[in-house]
C-alpha cells in the first residue's frame, strides 16, 4: 500500500515536471548528452547493459527516444559494423534503408553484409512494450495517448493500472480520460473487494463498449452446475440494472443509426428528385432523361479525377461546379431543341425525353465503354466516424447529407431572392399571367430547365462517391425520384425534401424486417395507394391554376 | 365481314388481309415447301414473324388505351409478361419428370431451391384450360383493381403514367425475387411440349404463328367494332373532354376501367402467345423500358388508328431484329431518335402524316 501510494503521489509530479513546457536550453544539452550515451550503451553486448540502456533513454526527455525504442522492439535497429554507429533500417529489395537513430537523417542504403542487428530477449521486449506505453501516455498527441491506453489494456497488470491511474489524475483530454476510466472500470470487476466491483459497474454502465457488455454478461450468468459465476447477489443485481440501462442505450443507438441510414438515402433521393421537382412543377414537363443528367454529372467526376489524379480532393470539389455546367448545357440544349416544340403536350414530353435519356446513355456507353468506372473518394470521405462500438457512422453518407442540404437552401434562396426565383416562381402559378406582365417565358423556362438539370448533375457527382458509375446509372434513380416528386407534392420544394427522407427512412425501417427487395416494393405500393388518396401529393398546389 | 370491313375502311381490310395472308402463307410455306426453295421460310424467321404479331397484338392494346381513352400507361408491359408467366407456368407443368432433376411434380427450379411441395397458386396449372383462363384472369384482374383504384380517385395524365410505372417497377422487383416462387432471376424455361406436342417442332411452330395471326385479326376486329360503338365513342370522348362527358352525366371512371381491362386482357393473350415461341419468360419483361417501348410503336404507327399501333409495331420491331444483329450499339441510338422524331415531327404516327399528305394533295 505504501509505496504504491507514494508512486501515486509522486509520479504525476515527476511526469508533470517532465511536462512543463520551456526546458532551458542548458537541460537541453544535458538531455542530448544522456541520449547519445545511452545510445551508445544499447550497441554494449550484454543484456544487463542494454536494459539499463533502455531505462537511460526512457527516462530522457528527447523526442527521437520512443522512436528509436519502437524501432527496437521492432527489431529495426541496427548497429553499422563499420562506423560503429547506431540506425535504423527497414529492409527492402535492395538491401536496407538506413536512418541515423540519433538525428534520423537518411543514410542511404546497406547490404545486409554491413550491419547487425540489435537483439533483445523476451523479457526485455515486455519492459520495452511498457516503457513505449508509458513514454506514449505522456506523448503531446492525445490520439497517441488513446493509442497507449488501448495498448496498455491488451496485456494489462498492476503496472499498467498504476500507470493509467497515474494518467487519470492529470489527464485533461476527455476521450482519453473515459477510455482511462474504462479500462480501470474493467480491471476493477476482478477485484476481490465487493464495493470496488460494485463501483466499477457503477462506472461502467455509462460506457457502450462491447467489452463492458460481454463482462457484465459474464457476471449474471451460471455456469454448468447451475451456480452464479458471480456469488454475490448485490453485484449480480446491479449488473442486471446495469445492463438494462446499456441495452436500453444500445436500441437508442441502433434507432440512430437506423435513422441515419434512413436519412442518407433520403438525402441521395432528395438530391435526385429537387432538379426533377423544379421542371416538373414549373414547367409540368416530365424529363425522362433527369438520371442521365445525373449519370453525365457522375461521369464528370470520373473524368475530373483522370486529368488531376494527384489531387482527389479538389477534383471532387471541382467536379461540382463543372458538373452543374455540363449537365446544365445539356438541359438547356434539350429545352431549346426539343421540349419547346412540345410544350401543352405533357404526355408527348415524356416520350422524347425518354428518347433523349437512351440517346446520352449509349453516348455515354460508346465513349467510356459499358463497364462500370470507379470513381475513388478522397480520405476525408471515405472511412466511418466512430462513436463508439455499437455506433459508427459512414463519413461518405455524412457529407452527403450535409451536401443536400446545402443544395437544397441554396436553391432555396435562389428561388426566393433572386430575380430568377421570383420570374420562375411567377411562371409556375400562372404562366399567361405572367406572361402578360412581360416575364421572358421562353427565356425562364430555358433556364429553369438548365437550373433544374444542372442540379442533378451535381447530384451526380454525390452519386459517384457512393454507387458505381455506369450508363445505367440513371435508369436505376429515375423512378424513385419521380416517386419523392408526386408524393410530394408537385411545385413544392418542402415537399420533395420531407417525401424524400420519409421514403428513404421508411424504406430503412423496413429493410430489416422485410428485406432490402421487398421493401422497396412496399414503399412503391404505398406511394401508388397514396396518390390514390391524394392524387395531387403531401402538399398539393392550390388554386385555379392547377385544374388547368 | 371482311367486305363489308372493306367497304368502311379500306386500309384496314388491307391490312387485315395481308395479315391473314402471313398467318397462313408463311406456315404452309415452312412445312411444304423443301429447304432449298427460294419460298421456304426458316423456323428462325418462323417463329420471329410469330413474334412480330405477338407484339402487333400487344401494341394494338395499348393503342386502345392510349390512342383511344388518353391514358398513358406506361406499365402496360406488365399485363402481357403476367399473361406470359401464365403460359410458362402451364408449360412448365408439362416438363414432369424430363427436368434435370426428374421430379414429377415440382419444376427443375423449385427443387432447387429445396421445396418440398407445390405453392398453392400453382394448383390448375397443368390444365391448360386452366391456365387459358388465367392468362385473362390474372391481367385483368390486376388492371381491375389497379384502374378501380386509380380511375375512381381520378388520378390522370402524368401522375398515372407515373403510377402504372411504378408499378411494373414493383412487378419487376417482385418477380426477382427467388422466395416469389417463379423461378426468379432465370424466369420460366427449358419448355417440352405444349398440348402434348413438341413445343420444338416445325408444326407446332406454324400452329403458333398462325394462332397468333387468328388472334390478331380477330382482336382487331373486335377492338374496331367496339371503338365504332357507342361505347367507344364515349371512350374517345372521354379522351378529348373528360370534364365534359362527366358533366353529362357518364360514369367516366367505369369507362375508363372497362377499357383498361379489356386492353390488359388482349395484353395478356399477346404474352401468352409470345412465350411459347421464344422459349423462355423472365422477369426482364416487366422492366419500365419494355413498357416505353411498346408505347413508342404505337406512336410511330399513329395514335387511335388500331392499325397504325400494328404496322409500328411490326415496323419498330424489324428494325430492331436488324440493327442489333448488325451493329448493336446503334439500336438505342436508333430507338432515341425515334423517340424524339416521332413526338416532334409526327405527332400522329406515320399513318397520320399519310393521312395529311393524301388530304393535302386533294384540297
Amino acid at each position: 500500500m505504501k509505496p504504491d501510494f507514494f508512486r501515486r503521489c509522486f509520479c504525476p509530479i515527476a511526469m508533470l515536471i517532465l511536462l512543463l513546457p520551456g526546458f532551458t536550453l542548458g537541460q537541453d544539452i544535458l538531455a542530448q548528452d544522456v541520449f547519445s550515451e545511452a545510445l551508445t550503451k544499447l550497441n554494449a553486448t550484454s543484456m544487463q547493459e542494454r536494459s539499463a540502456a533502455i531505462n537511460q533513454l526512457a527516462a530522457v526527455k528527447e523526442p527521437r527516444a520512443i522512436v528509436v525504442l519502437q524501432a527496437l522492439l521492432d527489431g529495426h535497429l541496427l548497429n553499422l559494423k563499420d562506423e560503429g554507429k547506431l540506425v535504423i533500417g527497414k529492409e527492402n529489395s535492395s538491401g536496407y534503408k538506413l536512418s541515423d537513430a540519433k538525428t534520423g537523417q537518411d543514410l542511404g542504403v546497406a547490404d545486409h553484409e554491413a550491419i547487425q542487428k540489435i537483439t533483445v530477449n523476451n523479457s526485455l521486449r515486455i519492459s520495452l512494450r511498457k516503457i513505449i506505453g508509458r513514454l506514449e501516455l505522456s506523448a503531446g498527441d492525445a490520439k497517441v495517448r488513446l493509442g497507449a491506453v488501448h495498448a496498455i489494456a491488451k496485456a494489462i497488470d498492476d503496472e499498467g493500472i498504476t500507470l493509467l491511474r497515474d494518467r487519470l489524475v492529470i489527464e485533461q483530454d476527455s476521450t482519453v480520460q473515459d477510455e482511462i476510466k474504462l479500462v480501470l472500470g474493467l480491471e476493477a470487476l476482478n477485484s476481490n473487494d465487493k464495493t470496488a466491483r460494485l463501483g466499477a459497474i457503477d462506472l461502467l454502465k455509462n460506457h457502450a463498449d462491447q467489452d463492458v457488455v460481454n463482462r457484465l454478461n459474464a457476471l449474471i450468468e451460471k455456469d454448468a452446475d447451475g451456480h452464479y459465476l458471480e456469488a454475490d447477489a448485490d453485484v449480480r443485481n446491479q449488473a442486471k440494472v446495469a445492463l438494462s440501462k446499456i441495452n436500453s442505450r444500445l436500441q437508442w443507438y441502433a434507432a440512430i443509426e437506423t435513422l441515419f441510414f434512413g436519412l442518407s438515402l433520403g438525402a441521395v433521393l432528395v438530391l435526385a428528385a429537387i432538379g426533377l421537382a423544379i421542371t416538373f412543377g414549373v414547367m409540368g414537363v416530365i424529363n425522362m432523361a433527369h438520371g442521365e443528367l445525373m449519370m453525365l454529372g457522375a461521369y464528370t467526376t470520373y473524368v475530373m479525377q483522370q486529368l488531376m489524379p494527384d489531387y482527389l480532393g479538389w477534383s471532387l470539389i471541382l467536379s461540382i461546379p463543372a458538373a452543374f455546367v455540363i449537365s446544365a448545357s445539356v438541359g438547356i440544349a434539350i429545352e431549346r431543341g426539343i421540349i419547346r416544340f412540345l410544350y401543352g403536350r405533357p404526355l408527348e414530353t415524356l416520350l422524347a425525353t425518354f428518347g433523349v435519356s437512351l440517346f446520352l446513355q449509349q453516348t455515354v456507353r460508346s465513349i467510356f465503354s459499358p463497364l462500370n468506372r470507379s470513381v475513388a473518394s478522397p480520405e476525408w470521405m471515405s472511412g466511418t466516424w466512430q462513436i463508439n462500438d455499437f455506433l459508427s457512422l459512414t463519413w461518405n453518407r455524412l457529407y452527403i447529407l450535409v451536401f443536400c442540404l446545402l443544395v437544397f437552401a441554396l436553391l432555396l434562396q435562389i428561388l426566393k431572392r433572386t430575380r430568377l426565383g421570383l420570374e420562375v416562381r411567377a411562371v409556375a402559378q400562372n404562366r399567361n399571367m405572367a406572361k402578360a406582365m412581360g416575364i421572358p417565358t421562353a427565356r425562364v423556362d430555358a433556364l429553369t430547365f438548365g437550373l433544374g438539370s444542372g442540379i442533378a448533375g451535381v447530384a451526380g457527382v454525390a452519386l459517384s462517391q457512393i454507387t458505381n458509375v455506369g450508363p445505367n446509372l440513371g435508369q436505376a434513380y429515375i423512378v424513385d425520384s419521380f416517386m419523392v416528386v408526386v408524393f410530394g407534392g408537385v411545385g413544392n420544394l418542402w415537399g420533395t425534401l420531407l417525401a424524400g427522407f420519409s421514403l428513404g427512412i421508411a424504406n430503412k425501417l423496413l429493410e430489416p424486417v422485410a428485406g432490402a427487395v421487398l421493401a422497396k416494393i412496399l414503399v412503391l405500393v404505398f406511394i401508388i395507394l397514396f396518390i390514390q388518396k391524394r392524387p395531387r401529393g403531401l402538399f398539393p398546389q392550390k388554386g385555379r391554376a392547377v385544374e388547368g | 365481314m371482311l367486305l363489308n370491313l372493306y367497304k368502311q375502311d379500306k386500309a384496314a381490310a388491307f391490312l387485315m388481309g395481308s395479315i391473314g395472308f402471313i398467318a397462313l402463307f408463311v406456315p404452309l410455306c415452312n412445312l411444304i415447301l423443301p429447304a432449298e426453295s427460294a419460298l421456304h421460310f426458316s423456323a428462325y424467321s418462323v417463329s420471329l414473324i410469330g413474334k412480330y404479331l405477338t407484339f402487333a397484338l400487344l401494341g394494338l392494346s395499348l393503342d386502345l388505351v392510349w390512342g383511344y381513352c388518353g391514358i398513358l400507361a406506361l406499365g402496360h408491359g406488365a399485363f402481357f409478361a403476367l399473361g406470359g408467366y401464365a403460359m410458362g407456368m402451364y408449360l412448365m407443368r408439362q416438363i414432369g419428370n424430363r427436368g434435370v432433376y426428374s421430379n414429377p411434380l415440382l419444376p427443375d427450379f423449385m427443387v432447387f431451391l429445396n421445396w418440398q411441395e407445390l405453392p398453392w397458386y400453382w394448383y390448375g396449372f397443368d390444365q391448360f384450360w386452366f391456365a387459358a383462363l388465367m392468362v385473362l384472369l390474372v391481367p385483368g384482374l390486376l388492371a381491375f383493381v389497379f384502374g378501380w383504384l386509380a380511375f375512381r380517385s381520378r388520378v390522370t395524365g402524368v401522375y398515372l403514367s407515373i403510377i402504372t410505372q411504378a408499378l411494373t417497377y414493383a412487378l419487376l422487383l417482385a418477380f426477382f425475387r427467388n422466395e416469389m416462387g417463379f423461378g426468379g432471376n432465370n424466369g420460366l424455361t427449358d419448355f417440352k411440349e405444349i398440348l402434348g406436342f413438341n413445343i420444338q417442332s416445325e408444326a407446332v411452330r406454324a400452329f403458333l404463328l398462325m394462332a397468333s395471326g387468328m388472334a390478331l385479326v380477330v382482336a382487331f376486329l373486335v377492338s374496331r367494332w367496339v371503338m365504332n360503338s357507342k361505347l367507344g365513342r364515349v371512350v374517345t370522348a372521354i379522351r378529348d373532354q373528360e370534364m365534359r362527358v362527366r358533366f353529362l352525366g357518364y360514369r367516366v371512371e367505369l369507362f375508363k376501367l372497362w377499357i383498361f381491362v379489356f386492353a390488359a386482357m388482349l395484353a395478356g393473350i399477346a404474352g401468352a402467345l409470345y412465350v411459347p415461341q421464344v422459349g423462355i419468360i423472365n422477369p426482364s419483361e416487366f422492366s419500365p423500358l419494355n413498357s416505353l417501348e411498346i408505347v413508342i410503336w404505337v406512336a410511330i404507327g399513329g395514335r387511335g388508328t388500331l392499325y397504325g399501333a400494328i404496322v409500328g409495331a411490326v415496323l419498330v420491331n424489324y428494325a430492331k431484329t436488324l440493327l442489333t444483329g448488325w451493329a448493336p450499339e446503334i439500336w438505342l441510338f436508333f430507338l432515341g431518335a425515334t423517340f424524339i422524331l416521332a413526338t416532334v415531327f409526327l405527332p400522329d404516327g406515320l399513318f397520320g402524316f399519310w393521312q395529311r399528305r393524301l388530304k393535302g394533295q386533294k384540297s
